[in-house]
């Protein structure tokens, strides 16, 4: 998220001072009720922390998850490699006649296709859940916060985007307090 | 309600009483973080001796490399004799992990979530071990890489349906499939290992290993999902792996070797061979760590029944094995069941008839799952076993063949010792780094297991949607208090 989409869409001001908002909650239901809760105040730039997954989360956030299309698709191209080297070396490149038998003898194939469709298909599950979750990330504004090391141990934490359009300085801090979390945190660019 | 009761129930008995999200990241990120004067003395016994058996595989690869591979027992008509042994016994271990972390997550088997990361530990110490020894068995490892499809000056290509090209494929992608699994899985909790490092250079090994995580909510549903892929992925590969294992035999025509059973009865005695050798490590481990209320007498005892549930499998292969003896009207497939019972290595096919079939009918006994002396009695028992399975099927169908001009008799060398125990050595070297280094249960799983009930928060549920009252009180937090009766947002 660069800073000049920050900008525009804050207006005002070059850039927003602070890059968030963060509320901390010691349940995770909390964390979902205060999420349901900035959504329909109208925020719609938020993050949620949390030290295990949360479910119902993700559907409040709402985006969409594009994982298992990239792991199908990763699938096909290992399942078509494989039997393109399989084809190009029995066929085309090292044909060897044994008692007459077909050079394309495709049952004999199945296993390093197999193979290759699960090797691909692994690859792009793990690499492309990276790629699209944007890691390795070695900085991240959220680091800034002290507390947020509990976001890896115990506690769960919502954050509010200074980029999002609803974004008040005083306001947003003001309607997160009112979420009855343990803190309220200002989060640092 | 009382579905949710029976679900607390379970529960407790996979986790100790008392513990929260805090408690369980502390005691399982605090044994890795021990600061490195106060690592346990056994730990530094274990990972000496082990590292010296380290040095005697080197020594023998050394040797092996410079001789060749005749200082080794196996010669012509047993060519395979310890190295694939060896291989298959390895590999068979491997596969406990892969199935406690993708079919028992597919399953929703909540138990398996302690074990999980160090059985999956296991499959990867265990799958190095085995690749070692096709590797040097090839005579030169130098030239291994001829087993791969690659353009080379010889014109030569691989020979794709030949058994032994589909185990370069499926060794080689369970093996890398297992690593990925492994270290995906472990990127949350070396998160909570760099939250957690006091020293710097602990923080930045650590901060480098999780890529920055951070445990926002987009980021977890990806996760998950892959996690899930992964599984259903791992499923079908590790049933492929060993089955592929048992084609190397199965295509071939030596009598005792080509049967249609070979495949299921493999794969079986693979995750048989598996939990037995994750009870060996588990049992030790979770006493010596004070783990006893994270791996505890329940998971014990689930293993124990998969033990005898895959044992029955086996069992039931034997017995096809010796049926087919018979019911083939081969005499050399007869002959073969005979030489088993009564040859020259006949004790070997007693002794694993004791130790895979009779001992593990201990576990249909309560008392014997529950008690740690039986588990690991049964545990050392099956490890034995299935080494001595391979031995049967390899050398005894080997030595006596077709033709009795070319029969000939098995010994094995000290070379052929004390490559295995090398390997044994490598392999407990290499576990013991990974629970001292690494976090050997996976933490935020656990956390996920943490009973609601024993959840007690102070503050309510956030006030409905809409009221915009102060609640006062809960908003400790110095920011916030300066904000309770300022301007509706």
């Amino acid at each position: 998220m660069s800073s000049g989409t920050h900008a525009h869409a804050h207006g005002a001001h070059d850039e927003p001072p602070i890059y968030g908002y963060m509320a901390e909650f010691d349940h995770p239901e909390h964390l979902v009720e205060a999420a349901t809760a900035a959504k329909n105040e109208g925020f719609t730039d938020m993050e949620c922390y949390s030290p295990m997954p949360v479910h119902g989360l993700p559907q409040v956030l709402g985006y969409k998850n594009r994982v298992p299309l990239m792991v199908l698709l990763g699938g096909i191209t290992g399942m078509v490699v494989g039997f393109g080297l399989c084809y190009w070396v029995s066929v085309l490149r090292y044909p060897l006649n044994i008692g007459g038998r077909p050079f394309n003898s495709w049952p004999a194939f199945i296993v390093p296709m197999f193979e290759c469709t699960i090797l691909f298909a692994s690859l792009t599950a793990v690499f492309g859940m990276l790629a699209l979750n944007g890691l390795p990330q070695p900085y991240h504004p959220v680091f800034n916060v002290e507390r947020f090391a509990e976001a890896t141990r115990s506690k769960f934490f919502l954050m509010i985007l200074a980029s999002d359009p609803r974004f008040d300085l005083q306001g947003t801090r003001q309607f997160l307090a009112h979420l009855n979390p343990v803190t309220v945190s200002e989060v640092p660019h | 309600m009382s579905e949710q009761a029976i679900a607390e129930d379970v529960h407790n008995e996979l986790i100790g009483d008392g513990h929260t999200y805090g408690t369980i990241s502390d005691k399982i990120t605090g044994i890795v973080l021990t600061d490195p004067k106060k690592t346990p003395l056994a730990w530094v016994a274990i990972v000496g001796i082990a590292s010296m058996g380290v040095l005697m595989l080197l020594g023998t690869i050394t040797y092996l490399v410079f001789t060749g591979i005749g200082i080794w027992g196996n010669n012509i008509p047993v060519a395979w004799a310890f190295p694939i042994i060896n291989f298959v016994w390895w590999i068979g271990i491997g596969h406990a992990g892969t199935l406690i972390s993708a079919i028992l997550l597919l399953m929703r088997q909540e138990w398996r979530t302690s074990i999980n990361r160090f059985a999956e530990a296991m499959t990867i110490f265990a799958v190095m071990c085995a690749g070692l020894f096709p590797l040097l068995h090839t005579g030169r490892p130098w030239l291994a890489f001829w087993l791969l499809p690659y353009p080379n000056t010889m014109g030569l290509w691989p020979q794709f349906r030949s058994p032994l090209i589909f185990d370069v494929f499926a060794v080689s992608t369970y093996a890398t499939v297992s690593i990925l699994f492994w270290y995906m899985g472990m990127i949350p909790d070396l998160a909570s290992l760099r939250d957690r490092a006091k020293h710097k250079i602990a923080r930045l090994f650590y901060g480098m290993l999780s890529m920055g995580w951070r445990g926002a909510a987009r980021h977890w549903e990806r996760y998950e999902t892959a996690t899930i892929l992964l599984a259903g992925l791992s499923t079908p590969l590790v049933l492929s792996v060993h089955s592929v294992v048992s084609f190397d035999f199965a295509v071939g025509i030596v009598p005792g070797w080509h049967t249609t059973v070979f495949p299921p009865y493999f794969v079986a005695g693979a995750v048989f061979a598996g939990f037995a050798m994750v009870l060996t490590l588990a049992i030790p481990i979770r006493a010596f760590y004070g783990l006893k209320d994270l791996i505890t007498e329940k998971h014990l005892e689930n293993m124990g029944k998969v033990m005898l549930a895959t044992g029955l499998i086996v069992a039931y292969g034997y017995a096809i094995e010796a049926f087919m003896g018979w019911y083939s009207g081969s005499p050399y497939e007869s002959f073969v069941m005979y030489n088993r019972l009564h040859g020259p290595m006949a004790p070997m096919y007693w002794a694993l008839l004791l130790c895979n079939i009779t001992i593990p009918q201990l576990m249909w006994i309560k008392k014997c799952r529950r008690s740690i002396f039986w588990l690991y009695f049964v545990a050392m028992s099956v490890n034995i076993g299935m080494w001595l399975e391979r031995f049967v099927i390899i050398v005894q169908s080997l030595h006596r063949d077709y033709l009795p001009s070319s029969w000939h008799d098995y010994s094995s060398t000290i070379f052929d010792w004390t490559m295995y125990v090398g390997t044994i050595s490598l392999f407990l070297f290499l576990f013991f780094l990974f629970i001292r280094f690494l976090p050997m249960i996976a933490i935020f799983e656990m956390r996920m297991l943490v009973p609601r009930s024993g959840v007690t928060g102070k503050a309510g549920p956030p006030p409905p949607l809409g009221a915009r009252a102060p609640t006062g009180g809960h908003a400790g937090d110095k920011h916030a208090a300066g904000v309770g009766s300022g301007g509706a947002h």
